[in-house]
């Protein structure tokens, strides 16, 4: 049995920075990541990340009450406006500690971090580097860790590549640790810790048009939620306006922020002719602007009925090249068009899970000992729809706040090293299920599973939703949870079986699926990217609460929690 | 085009004596089908056994690069149609053990990486706000930060074949990047590093690195960078 103080689960942003902090406080930190730690999806976040730094010309009266509000407003009010006021409180800081740990900033003329304008901001204040920020931000902290790693005095930071997390070890309400599978071998193993932090990312390949990395399966949202920490908040999923037509890959807020636009098969700026996005254009929150595109499209002014275009080519091939580099790689890469000469072909597609791990603005849960951050959890600081640049932002910031409260936490907890029995009756459960899922030899082709639920998801559980096509979506997952039960794996070795990898995961992403659709039916009005045609109004006397889901062998069941105000009195969202 | 023909490099270093190559027929069953669909498409409907790394499926990450047709290429990013080909042949990554099939050890590459400290090294505690940079000296930087640590170049170099130890194209790119960072202050230590028998010096400058870099990087470039600023240094002390 492998025993670290803390074992952080995800090597992102949040997980990362996590564990560097764990490592300040001279404790031993272990990330367990599926994949490589630079491979991981913060990776392909592009535009930038938020902090009231006041660089831009425009920016000079920002502050960080403008910033908070923005977030606030942004949320829908859903947002805990505390757990907001604590994140844009240490944005700046936690900006420049990465522009002191190395990352490559793009700069204005004054040799200062460059900021831009982004959707639903009172000023230009998303910091950038390039259309690349996610790489820049992840290679730096990977950096950083690597320097933890090798400097032995700090203690010890070790990082387990490939590692696929199955199981949460939760003893009378304290946790203990987990069970992992290693790919390379197969083997389960069970890791003894005194806290555990998860940042595992978000569930976006629930949707069959995600911009997400294949690897968000929502798994590590799914391994909590089992242990009985319930899930927040999950229908709340948000659409991102551009996506590339054909392959959903994502095309930044930042090429709307520098100065792109949106036109429809007359070719005009159709924002215009919504009340929502009439005054902000291309640059009001991405929920809106999802809406007014889907529509749209659905009223036959998009092309071929299923995209719009995303128009550069007036900012011509200087700015294109040096802000949106990534931008023209992509497009010419994926279909063969250079955005200085042509239009990109766009749809709005899944991008971001706004709910996640129930947490406060400590990153603890009501498990001790179990902490999360990043996009895998909900503290909330997006509330109903996440404002772009305010991701990254939130993985810096909560990674350090987890890695800190889940050092505090063992500097006085009394039973360190705890839980041996509790792990090895868990990696002994875990052994049986493997080994049955391997022996398993029902007549269900997992991948077809996988496809119904994500097509499921894209047309019943999307932009905008209906009691109908909720009411239908329940016993749809319900009986793929059950045909689950009889899948046949196609390979049973055990060395880098990722059929093995892929359909555990499955298991994961299906009872994720339930709650999001539980959570969206329940939810009888519309609120930042939750919107529903029979309930088109915010309804703040039954719904200003978060949705709360907790485990059960049959069903979710769901709860409700209040929100955390105090600083700005809800009001109509308007732009 | 009815199908692909996929010729795809299979070992089991458990249980085979020695590698083989697999046939799949790939129907061309999107458009804009790319490489890593097809492994998927493998993996799902034919021979669920086939094991390949992926993440980002965008070009992003550097988890899927392999040697498709003849060159190191990201499998998720390189269409299937784009290779003018009905014969599509998919090997691993050169140079680095095979683990299983299409996955290879990166452990040595990671290592080499890990050896150039490649973190920024300051001279001097940080300021209360960011450090200021120009843009020019921003722009500097750039030619390498885009590195996806994806190991085409690795695979790709002859050196790197032949001389285990050489620290390869994409450590020594990383060493340049922070010699070449304003706010770097540890231009002697990176030197030391990489100005060695199995460092700059074994570069040949046969230039595979930088032609198979998916993100147009110039490895070859950084590296000729670096000595002449090693020469530099021991010729006239700057």
């Amino acid at each position: 049995m492998k025993y670290h103080d803390v074992i952080v689960v995800g090597g992102g942003l949040a997980g990362l920075r996590a564990a560097i902090e764990v490592n300040m406080h001279n404790l031993k930190a272990a990330v367990l990541s599926k994949v490589y730690p630079i491979r991981s999806h913060s990776i392909a976040a592009q535009g930038g990340i938020n902090a009231p730094l006041g660089n831009h010309p425009r920016g000079g009266y920002d502050s960080w009450e403008r910033h908070a509000f923005d977030t606030v407003k942004g949320s829908d009010y859903l947002a805990d406006q505390d757990a907001v006021v604590t994140m844009i409180k240490d944005a700046s800081e936690r900006i420049y500690e990465m522009e002191h740990w190395g990352c490559p900033f793009s700069r204005n003329p004054e040799g200062k971090i460059a900021q831009r304008p982004f959707g639903g901001a009172g000023f230009p204040r998303t910091c950038f580097a390039a259309d690349k920020t996610g790489h820049m931000l992840l290679h730096t902290l990977y950096e950083q860790a690597v320097k933890y790693e090798q400097a032995a005095e700090r203690g010890e930071l070790k990082i387990y590549n490939e590692w696929l997390i199955t199981r949460l070890v939760v003893e009378d309400g304290v946790c203990r640790g987990v069970i992992a599978l290693e790919l390379a071998t197969g083997n389960l193993e069970a890791f003894k810790a005194d806290a555990v932090v998860f940042a595992t990312g978000g569930c976006g390949r629930l949707y069959s048009n995600s911009t997400n990395a294949l690897i968000n399966t929502g798994m590590g949202m799914a391994v909590p939620y089992w242990a009985g920490i319930p899930l927040k908040d999950m229908e709340f999923v948000q659409f991102h306006p551009t996506t590339l037509y054909g392959s959903n890959i994502l095309m930044t807020e930042g090429a709307r922020g520098e100065g792109g636009y949106l036109t429809n098969n007359k070719g005009e700026r159709f924002l215009a002719n919504y009340p929502d996005s009439r005054k902000a254009m291309e640059v009001a929150p991405r929920d809106i602007v999802a809406r007014s595109m889907t529509t749209e499209i659905l009223e036959g002014r998009g092309f071929e009925d299923a995209y719009l275009h995303l128009d550069l080519r007036h900012l011509g091939e200087e700015k294109i090249a040096t802000r949106l580099p990534g931008i023209r790689d992509i497009c010419r890469k994926f279909l063969g068009i250079d955005p200085v000469d042509e239009a990109i072909p766009v749809q709005p597609g899944q991008h971001y899970t706004m709910g996640g791990i129930d947490c406060n603005k400590d990153g603890a849960s009501r498990v001790k000992g179990f902490y999360a951050a990043g996009e895998a959890a909900c503290v909330s600081v997006h509330g109903a729809n996440r404002l772009g640049g305010n991701s990254l932002l939130e993985t810096i910031v909560f990674g350090k706040i987890a890695g800190e409260h889940a050092s505090n936490y063992i500097a006085a907890k009394a039973d360190l090293g705890a839980g041996d029995k509790a792990l090895a009756d868990a990696l002994a459960q875990e052994e049986s299920k493997l080994e049955k899922l391997l022996g398993s030899d029902g007549p269900e082709d997992p991948s077809v599973l996988k496809e119904e639920m994500q097509n499921l998801m894209r047309d019943n559980v999307g932009i905008f939703r209906t009691k109908e096509g909720l009411s239908e979506a329940v016993p749809k997952i319900r009986e793929l949870r059950e045909r689950y039960k009889n899948i046949r794996l196609r390979h049973t070795g055990r060395s880098y079986n990722y059929d093995l990898m892929w359909n555990i995961e499955l298991g994961g992403s299906l009872d994720v699926a339930e709650v999001v659709i539980a959570g969206a039916l329940a939810r009888e009005e519309s609120r930042g990217s939750h919107f529903r045609r029979d309930f088109t109004k915010r309804d703040d006397d039954k719904f200003l609460k978060h949705t709360l889901a907790y485990y059960t062998p049959e069903e979710p069941k769901l709860e409700y929690s209040d929100v955390s105000l105090g600083y700005w009195e809800p009001k109509e969202r308007k732009y | 085009m009815a199908e692909y023909i996929f010729e795809v490099f299979r070992f089991d270093p458990d249980a085979d004596s020695k590698p083989r190559f697999d046939i799949f027929r790939v129907p061309p069953f999107k458009k804009g089908l790319t490489v890593l669909e097809a492994l998927f498409y493998v993996q799902e409907k034919l021979d669920g056994s086939l094991a390949f790394r992926s993440s980002c499926r965008e070009g992003a990450c550097g988890s899927c690069a392999m040697h498709i047709n003849g060159k190191y290429r990201l499998s998720c990013e390189t269409q299937v149609k784009d290779l003018f080909s009905d014969k599509v042949v998919v090997q691993p990554l050169g140079h680095l053990r095979v683990l299983r099939d299409l996955v290879v050890d990166m452990e040595p590459f990671f290592a080499k990486y890990k050896y150039i400290m490649p973190f920024l090294m300051p001279g001097s505690p940080p300021p209360e706000r960011e450090r200021p940079q120009t843009v020019g000296d921003q722009m500097k930087v750039l030619p390498s930060v885009d590195c996806i640590l994806c190991a085409c170049c690795h695979a790709s170099c002859t050196v790197t074949g032949t001389d285990p130890e050489y620290l390869g194209p994409a450590a020594l790119l990383w060493a340049d990047r922070f010699v070449r960072d304003s706010r770097d202050d540890a231009l002697d230590e990176r030197l030391r590093l990489v100005d060695q028998l199995h460092g700059i010096w074994r570069c040949h400058t046969i230039f595979s690195c930088q032609e198979v870099c998916p993100k147009d990087l110039d490895p070859t470039g950084a590296i000729a960078d670096l000595k002449r600023r090693a020469l530099r240094r021991k010729l006239l002390g700057q």
